[in-house]
């Protein structure tokens, strides 16, 4: 672990201050430490840290009885701090890091609604999960909430939320959503616009909320892996991963090296499936239709194999507590194999038209550009942080089974413009094809399940995994009779939507399609 | 250009034909399919997919019957941009209460006659959300559905199989 050379001097730096900190770990084997603080110092410590450069990564609360825990998780060189602290119920508020960490400003927003949680000095305390299906002063995540909750027969739509205004000669509003033209998830952006060019774009989502956190309540370890593989239907595996390594962590199981190799498998053909879709639809978006085409074709030959070998297109359910469901015969050893030959000999051909079409370049160098500088301060992960400089990746920083066991490159540009998102995204392929091959060679027999254990009353857990766009951090908590009492996933979507409405900044109306897939938030991720 | 020439000769038409077992039954559904729209829909239906709170799985789907090897256009099938150009509503998700104005304004943009698919696990039924504080559960719950497509998510043939269904119904209905 590399914790030692950054936190003894983060912790000097905080008794200067006199903030004073417990100290507990998590739990054995996560690369994790948890920090018990006082709340008046909530603020103060945000301030430390950014100046310590540590990378603000997940917020949430938690209710027991008369008190709320509240969390908020950092990171710096792979080493994970969960900071936390007490507040009562009577009067729950806490000084904001939204000031200091952008990051922290949705994720307190729906701490905020979710808990009835104040966070004092936050820049913008609008609502935001929160629509209509609940009212102003009922919050769902507290204890005494039914999960039925009382709506109306039917639901208003939401329409006085404050969006943003902007007066003056030529300056119009364009409101898109939430139900798009596309087949595609539902969310509102809006844009003010003068002539073609984006003068600020607002996102307002939440149209998805379907209560993930607390229908988690009272779920058995099996049921909640399936609730995790439907959190974002192109994230199955690694949500159901994250959900699986928390709650192993809290039951305090080993799960068998051949499980955890075939977990890695799954995860790389999920990665290469999302980027084969994605490669396409941003050529697409720019009306280059070839590619398009070639990339769907690809995509639909890797999740027809993804049948043969695993039984399902998408990789739904594969992966449960303790290990994974299906085993890799050799039949589909050779078949995985002759998948990842094919799809290099078709990548070969493919990407040089690809990279020799003005018409491309055209329209992806340059547009929707992220700064290294924005991405950094947002925490952004994943595809869209790598394309932007930031040199991040789980399976590297603070690797878990399998990939302790295997290197690889990590893909990076620092370009920060749709190209780059583009070129990443095709490293990232040649790059897990690689690891596939390492991993299948890897596989030795045994196991695929080790046996559950129940894990005792308050035992919790952060699993924390690489999905394929990017850092997944779920935190689980678990009740008495093996029974989940806190669920909280948290997607690298809900990171990374800020950073859209930075990067279509000064780019025209007509490009906002390209500029979104080529970040490709999932909205369901997000609003959970 | 060249590069590009070839790569499209050499690959091909990846839409599939009568090849294997399973390119048979894709091509005999798409003939099916094809015959009856031909007749009652006067040769082609147009599909307003709505996504009513669903985990995006039934999307990739959906788009997946787009692509080289279902090219469900060529059957006379097609997705529109608005639901003021519809013949039906292909619905996924449990309908989560913050969508449930927005799909039923959909539902009523959309000119009849007018059929409504609800499609995947969670919109026959609520799936792994059922009904809550924040879902509805299934789409029969907010508008009338006139047919499902069970699966979680369905696969593309599964997608043309319900298609089908829709225009198998008893001929009052369709």
């Amino acid at each position: 672990m590399s914790s030692s050379n950054w936190t003894s001097d983060f912790l000097n730096q905080l008794k200067n201050a006199n903030i004073s900190i417990v100290i507990s770990p998590l739990n054995q084997k996560s690369h994790s430490e948890q920090w018990q603080i006082k709340s008046p110092h909530w603020n103060e410590f945000s301030t430390l840290a950014v100046e310590q450069q540590l990378r603000w990564v997940s917020g949430w609360a938690e209710h027991k009885d008369k008190q709320f825990f509240i969390n908020a998780c950092f990171e710096k060189a792979g080493f994970y701090i969960v900071l936390r602290t007490q507040i009562n119920t009577d009067n729950p508020e806490l000084p904001s890091q939204a000031s200091v960490y952008p990051a922290a400003n949705r994720s307190e927003r729906h701490t905020q609604d979710m808990f009835g949680i104040r966070f004092i000095g936050h820049p913008d305390n609008r609502r935001w999960t929160r629509h209509q299906a609940w009212g102003k002063h009922s919050y769902p995540l507290r204890k005494d909430f039914s999960v039925d909750g009382e709506p109306e027969a039917i639901t208003p739509a939401d329409k006085d939320y404050p969006f943003i205004k902007a007066h003056g000669a030529g300056v119009y509003e364009i409101p898109v959503g939430p139900v798009h033209a596309g087949i595609i998830e539902p969310g509102h952006f809006r844009f003010l616009a003068v002539g073609e060019l984006i003068l600020n774009l607002e996102e307002r989502l939440g149209y998805v909320h379907k209560g993930i956190e607390k229908i988690a309540e009272g779920r058995s370890p099996e049921s909640l892996a399936r609730l995790a593989g439907r959190i974002s239907g192109d994230t199955t595996v690694g949500h159901t991963w994250a959900a699986c390594m928390a709650m192993e962590q809290a039951a305090n199981i080993e799960i068998p090296i051949r499980a955890a190799v075939i977990r890695g498998v799954l995860a790389e053909r999920e990665r290469i499936a999302n980027h084969l879709g994605d490669m396409g639809a941003i050529c697409n978006d720019v009306a280059f239709v070839f590619a398009q085409m070639q990339f769907t074709r690809l995509r639909e030959n890797w999740l027809r194999s993804n049948v043969l070998v695993f039984g399902h297109r998408l990789l739904m359910d594969i992966i449960v507590p303790g290990g994974v469901k299906s085993d890799l015969s050799a039949a589909s050893i050779a078949l995985t194999k002759k998948d990842i030959t094919q799809l290099k000999v078709e990548l070969n051909e493919i990407m040089p038209i690809i990279d020799l079409n003005s018409s491309l370049e055209d329209r992806l160098y340059t547009a929707g550009y992220l700064s290294p500088e924005i991405a950094a301060a947002f925490g952004t992960l994943g595809y869209v942080g790598r394309a932007s400089d930031q040199d991040y990746d789980v399976r590297r920083d603070a690797a878990y089974p399998p990939y302790d066991q295997v290197e690889f490159k990590v893909a990076l540009e620092n370009q920060g413009d749709i190209a780059s998102r583009f070129w990443v995204r095709y490293k990232e392929i040649l790059s897990s094809l690689k690891l596939m091959n390492q991993l299948l060679s890897q596989l030795t027999d045994g196991e695929i399940l080790t046996e559950w254990q129940p894990p005792q009353n308050d035992s919790e857990g952060l699993g924390i995994v690489e999905g394929w766009r990017g850092e997944i951090t779920t935190y689980v908590r678990f009740e008495a009779d093996n029974k989940i009492t806190r669920f909280y996933p948290r997607d690298p979507s809900i990171i990374n939507w800020p950073a859209l409405e930075k990067l279509t900044l000064n780019n025209i109306v007509p490009d906002f399609p390209v500029c979104n897939k080529s970040l490709n938030g999932s909205y369901s991720g997000n609003d959970l | 250009m060249l590069k590009l020439l070839f790569k499209s000769l050499k690959t091909g038409i990846a839409t599939e034909r009568c090849k294997v077992p399973k390119d048979n039954e894709l091509e005999a559904l798409g003939i099916e399919i094809k015959r009856h729209i031909d007749k009652k829909f006067s040769g082609s239906i147009a599909i307003r997919q709505v996504d009513a709170g669903s985990c995006n799985g039934c999307e990739l789907e959906i788009h997946a019957l787009n692509n080289p090897y279902y090219d469900i256009e060529r059957f006379g099938i097609h997705f529109v941009a608005s639901p003021r150009h519809a013949d039906v509503l292909l619905v996924t998700g449990p309908v989560s209460r913050h969508m449930q104005t927005a799909l039923l304004r959909t539902y009523e943009s959309t000119p009849d006659p007018k059929w409504v698919i609800a499609v995947g696990d969670c919109a026959t039924c609520g799936g792994e959300f059922g009904v809550s504080y924040a879902s509805c559960g299934a789409v029969s719950n907010v508008i009338p559905v006139d047919m499902t497509i069970a699966g979680c998510p369905p696969t593309p043939i599964a997608l043309m199989k319900g298609l089908l269904g829709l225009i198998n119904l008893p001929k009052g209905k369709v």
